[in-house]
């Protein structure tokens, strides 16, 4: 009797788990069959070359595309070293006590609680008119920069603290700097975590329109420069389908090709991550 | 008794006189340590002599690790952790403002009681140090590479796979990988924390061995909490206690001495195994 009932707590615990687990991925199944049933007609070679025409129900994304990838660009270039470096100085030069510190991730912490429409406004504000950058890719890069500086600093901090303290101990032992120790052992062991880090930046980055309605703006031109005005993939991919009647087709290819980016961007940072870790450590 | 074994202390301590004169290197004066409000170790005064090996004893948490720590000034590392006391190497003090603590711990090599090789290739081990200390050399670092990995009897083992992982090795290498990173620097002393308390019997005794080989040469200071291998190889013995969660030296004078006849009956208690 309670070996049986044993026997069912086990089978259910196991059919529930695995019943779980197939609805996650049936999820993303369906997304992606959705996506691909509604684009995958609209989707050709001149999707992809052309400048949207007729408020995006003819041509393609091209514009669109360069603006959404300038964007991302300013943005990590502008985030990632003050993140990183920001979780150096966290994880490594002060003990977790310091108030300094605390102070620094209690920012941090608010910071990621703001919705990214309260990021817009203040980008539009900020960027846009009181340095005077008006709506272009700059202004949109930047806030969009402030808004992943939270999530890059704490997932890299806590990578940085995931290092063995031992490497910390026995190389200072052999009289190695903290600079040394740094570059050489903790970086290259922290990397699949920066990386991975990195990775839920671009993912949110690509996939935000509220940030860069008021800050980067919503012309689909192709951008002549930072300073232009660009619409970003997922902006382009919301007016379609809300304010343009007829664009649910190119809504879907768009939305299609997003998440392929996504997806290419993904294999690709992780190939990067590994190849670092293989050349640097032995591991 | 084994005969054996006054090849390695300074004979007997009574007859005759000594054959040098022991040169302090390491001058410990009044030392207090503390974690916080905590005292890890109380008023230690102690001289550790030249080329000799100088084994540390006592119960768990009395603060042997902490002692070894402040004299390469790893205590700076540790959080809350705060200094009394004066610690000459040389002569010369190792908190004084001009001390590059770098050139200090490069004098003084460490090894852990856990192997701790970084996650680098065997050669990159003992390259990344060298280097960092301006030994840039492509044939000297060679040299010395070859030249420390004999001298802890694992070339003939691994000189054939100097570019792989060092974790791929086994537990009595890595340690003695270890070593020989501490050698690669030519320091004068050495500071062993349980060299073998993480290996099985055959690579403790393999290390060992090399511990015995490198004495005259280097100063060692070694912890360990077997008291048979302290007594096989070491010149001099300080015996530590554990008082009120304090750590306190009792006793520290030539190793057979300490073993054979100590002035401290809790020194005659530990080393007889009747308590610690
Ligand atoms: N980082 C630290 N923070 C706070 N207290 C510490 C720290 N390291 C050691 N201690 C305390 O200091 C005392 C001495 O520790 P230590 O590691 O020096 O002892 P030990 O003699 O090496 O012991 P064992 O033989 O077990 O290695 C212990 O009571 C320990 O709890
Ligand atoms: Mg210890």
């Amino acid at each position: 009797m309670f070996e049986m009932m044993q026997r069912i707590r086990e089978l259910s615990v196991q059919s529930l788990v695995y019943l779980a687990a197939l609805l996650v991925s049936a999820i993303f199944i369906w997304i992606l069959s959705d996506l691909v049933r509604g684009g995958i007609a609209h989707l050709s070679w001149e999707f992809l070359t052309e400048s949207p025409r007729d408020a995006g129900r003819a041509g393609g994304i091209a514009s669109i595309l360069v603006s959404t990838i300038l964007i991302l660009l300013v943005a990590l270039v502008t985030a990632i070293p003050l993140a990183w470096a920001t979780a150096v100085l966290l994880a490594e030069f002060i003990p977790i006590t310091s108030l300094f510190g605390k102070v620094v991730r209690f920012s941090l912490y608010v910071l990621a609680g703001v919705p990214s429409i309260v990021f817009g406004l203040f980008g539009n504000a900020f960027f846009s008119i009181y340095l005077g950058l008006g709506f272009s890719i700059l202004s949109g890069g930047l806030t969009l920069a402030c808004m992943l500086l939270p999530i890059l600093t704490a997932t890299a901090e806590a990578g940085l603290r995931a290092v063995p303290d031992n490497y910390r101990l026995s190389s200072a032992a052999l009289g190695m700097t903290r600079t040394a120790a740094l570059i050489h052992l903790i970086v290259p062991a922290a990397a699949p975590a920066l990386v991975a880090g990195l990775l839920i930046g671009i993912g949110r980055a690509l996939a935000e329109t509220a940030a860069l309605l008021f800050t980067s703006g919503y012309v689909d031109r192709m951008p002549g420069s930072l300073l232009d005005s660009g619409r970003a993939l997922a902006l382009h991919i919301f007016d379609l389908s809300m304010n343009v009647p007829g664009g649910d087709a190119p809504a879907f290819a768009a939305a299609l090709i997003l998440v392929s980016l996504l997806l290419c961007i993904n294999i690709l940072a992780m190939k990067l991550a590994y190849d670092l870790q293989r050349r640097k450590m032995m591991i | 008794m084994n005969t054996n074994r006054d090849a390695f202390t300074l004979g007997p301590l009574e007859s005759g006189p000594a054959c040098c004169v022991p040169q302090p290197i390491i001058q410990v004066k009044n030392l207090s340590l503390r974690y916080g409000d905590k005292i890890a170790l109380d008023n230690v005064t102690l001289d550790v002599f030249k080329g000799c090996i100088t084994a540390l004893i006592g119960p768990s948490g009395c603060g042997k690790t902490s002692f070894l720590s402040a004299i390469n000034r790893l205590t700076d590392l540790i959080p809350g952790c705060s200094i009394n006391g004066r610690i000459l190497i040389n002569g010369q003090d190792i908190h004084a403002a001009n001390n590059n603590v770098q050139a200090l711990r490069r004098n003084i090599g460490m090894v852990f009681q856990k192997p701790t090789p970084f996650p680098l290739s065997v050669r990159r081990n003992l390259s990344l140090p060298l280097n960092e200390h301006g030994v840039i050399k492509k044939s000297e670092v060679a040299a010395i590479i070859e030249q420390v990995l004999q001298d802890v009897g694992l070339w003939g083992e691994v000189c054939d796979r100097l570019d792989t992982p060092a974790l791929s090795l086994s537990g009595g290498q890595q340690q003695r990988l270890c070593i020989a990173r501490a050698l690669a620097l030519n320091p004068e002393i050495l500071l062993m924390d349980e060299p073998c308390s993480a290996l099985d019997p055959i690579a403790s005794g393999v290390v060992e061995d090399l511990i015995n080989r490198l004495q005259g040469r280097y100063t060692i200071v070694i912890v360990t909490h077997n008291l048979a291998q302290a007594r096989r190889i070491a010149n001099y013995a300080a015996f530590f206690w554990v008082r009120e969660r304090t750590g306190q030296l009792i006793e520290f004078g030539r190793c057979q001495h300490i073993f054979e006849s100590p002035n401290h009956e809790l020194t005659a208690a530990f080393v007889n195994g009747h308590r610690g």
